[in-house]
């Protein structure tokens, strides 16, 4: 039993809605033209006047990619503890951070680790959700893609790590920084079991998460739109006092500079996904 | 700087006085206090475990004269030949890496180096790491595994670099393939956090069979300055996130992240490098001793099985 927060529970599906507020228009960030909500959320939150994404949920993004009625959610049933008593500077603790988080989204964590079937083939997915905590890494989600990544080694199943997040949970501190040690020290199973890992790269994935399992992907996909480096833009300005180039850390920066092996639109990801798990039999 | 560190303790113990006339029972925290300001003035009391402020060992970690990675070089090995260049891009002097022979072997030691002077900075990059960097370091260590030397690690970096060329030649992928790689070596690998073990950048030099610590050093996901900057708003809050961090020796040997603590002389490394050498080295001897006893087929899934062990959450 969780001493705060609540417990564990289980993701299904069709019963995680976004909690949308009321409005139903909203204006895109790109071509700031009003759009329909619901339009948009059905267009696979892309923009229907101009192409521009918005982000996924962690549910919304296993509907896109797996066949349907074939997830199933097989998460360790873990929740976030407080390891170091943080206090942020408005006085909330991070165990009412956690539990925010949770109403926020519906969701336990910011992973989901299940199985699922895409064209067909069986696969483990993990998939971030940057509602929660900034989709931040820190011993929960750490655990929980160790968790899906020996269950792949197991099973015998590719393993696929859909990533929104922004680096490592400050939250937990060095404990959140030991999760990159501990994600690719389990990252060898996979490859001792030649079991193929796909690390799609979503916007954004950066810091800790970046410099650790995500970059260790056997194939590793951007998605259009995504945001891919090590150090945020700010603070990288800051340091160097000169301007970055505009397509600075984008996705066509990663694929410019080798970080990725294609770009992918998201309408597109589940074909690709098909046509790469395809050569892993 | 003892005389500084005197002057913060004697700040402390008043500010605890302070507090305890308010109605709190402070009178443990200030015994120790005091007992440890005894135990600077005459110099041949035995160091105590210092009680520093979490804040104040922020400051010993950076201080400008803690000896670095080549100094305890110097001090503890012999005939340290260094290696240079990533064999891909270039040589990046933030990182040092090479052949010694230490406790009578062949090792490799690799560091992260900042400079001691303005124009030693500058090569130095402050001890932040490029890319390239890392992959020479890798490229290094991967040569020790090949002859079987064991490999010692000394982290002392605010962070790998924040710029446009690391980002350019992939740090983060950089990064990540150290701490991957380094689940492979067969070879012992001891990691020392001797000053500032600076996030991504100080892990992609962390995974080891033993990680050891410096009394004063520090070991943090991110900055305080750039946690304050974050979760504080305000990156003068950066006491107060080195307290909320828990980065000291004392804290991380609790959660279980280092396996021992190197004491300092009294005061901080800096006040006498030799000392501080010859309890690194002492340290060193004893761990290389252990695990070289250990057959590299139980070794490189024990190390594995040490961080994957690394977490705190609810069940």
């Amino acid at each position: 039993m969780a001493i705060f927060g609540k417990k564990y529970f289980k993701v299904e599906l069709d019963r995680v809605e976004r909690k949308d507020d009321e409005a139903l228009w909203m204006k895109c960030k790109a071509c700031h033209e009003l759009v329909f909500k619901k339009k948009v959320r059905e267009n696979n939150n892309i923009c229907p006047k101009c192409g521009e994404y918005f982000f996924l949920t962690a549910p919304e993004r296993i509907q896109l990619l797996a066949d349907p009625d074939s997830f199933e959610d097989i998460s360790r049933p873990i929740v976030a503890a407080d390891p170091l008593g943080f206090v942020d500077e408005d006085g909330q603790s991070y165990s009412e951070k956690i539990k925010k988080a949770q109403e926020e989204t519906g969701l336990a964590n910011e992973i989901i680790v299940g199985r699922a079937r895409i064209g067909g083939r069986p696969v483990i997915v993990a998939v971030m959700d940057f509602r929660f905590i900034g989709g931040s890494m820190g011993s929960v989600m750490g655990e929980q893609i160790c968790h899906g990544m020996e269950r792949a080694a197991q099973e015998r199943v590719p393993f696929i790590l859909i990533s929104a997040t922004g680096g490592a949970r400050m939250h937990e501190g060095i404990l959140s920084l030991m999760q990159m040690a501990k994600t690719s020290a389990c990252r060898k199973k996979l490859a001792d079991a030649r079991v193929p890992f796909i690390s799609i790269m979503t916007y954004p994935t950066t810091a800790g998460v970046e410099a650790s399992i995500a970059s260790l992907g056997d194939i590793a996909l951007a998605e259009k739109g995504a945001l891919i480096g090590f150090t945020g833009r700010r603070v990288i300005q800051q340091t160097i006092k000169q301007d970055l180039p505009e397509d600075f850390q984008t996705d066509r920066f990663a694929f410019e500079h080798g970080i990725v092996d294609n770009v992918v639109r998201r309408e597109s990801l589940r074909d690709e996904l098909i046509r790469i798990l395809k050569f892993f039999v | 700087m003892s005389d500084h560190v005197i002057e913060e303790l004697q700040k402390q113990i008043e500010r605890l006085k302070e507090l305890s006339r308010n109605g709190l029972d402070l009178s443990e925290e200030i015994a120790r206090l005091e007992a440890k300001l005894a135990a600077l003035h005459p110099p041949q009391v035995p160091p105590v475990a210092a009680e520093l402020d979490d804040w104040e060992r922020v400051k010993l970690a950076r201080h400008p004269q803690r000896p670095y990675a080549l100094d305890y070089i110097k001090l503890l090995m012999e005939d340290f030949y260094e290696l240079h260049g990533d064999r891909l891009y270039g040589d990046d002097a933030a990182i040092v890496a090479g052949l010694a022979r230490f406790d009578g072997e062949t090792v490799v030691v690799v560091g992260t180096q900042k400079g001691r002077d303005a124009a030693d900075n500058v090569r130095r990059n402050f001890g932040m790491p490029h890319p390239e960097g890392y992959r020479k370091a890798l490229r290094v260590m991967k040569l020790a595994d090949r002859f079987g030397f064991p490999i010692l690690t000394l982290l002392d970096t605010p962070g790998a670099y924040p710029g446009i060329g690391a980002e350019e030649r992939n740090i983060g992928g950089a990064l990540a393939q150290n701490i991957y790689e380094m689940f492979h070596l067969r070879v012992p690998i001891i990691v020392t956090i001797i000053g500032e073990g600076g996030s991504g950048g100080a892990i992609a030099l962390g995974v080891g069979d033993r990680v050891l610590m410096c009394e004063n050093a520090i070991y943090s996901v991110i900055t305080p300055e750039g946690c304050a900057a974050i979760l504080f708003r305000d990156a003068k809050k950066a006491p107060q996130a080195a307290r909320a961090l828990k980065l000291t020796a004392p804290h991380l040997l609790k959660l279980g992240v280092i396996d021992e603590i190197i004491p300092e002389p009294p005061g901080g490394a800096h006040l006498d490098p030799a000392r501080a050498a010859q309890a690194l080295g002492e340290a060193w001897q004893r761990h290389l001793r252990a695990v070289r006893s250990i057959a590299p087929e139980r070794l490189v899934p024990m190390r594995a099985e040490r961080f994957r062990a690394l977490g705190v959450f609810e069940e």
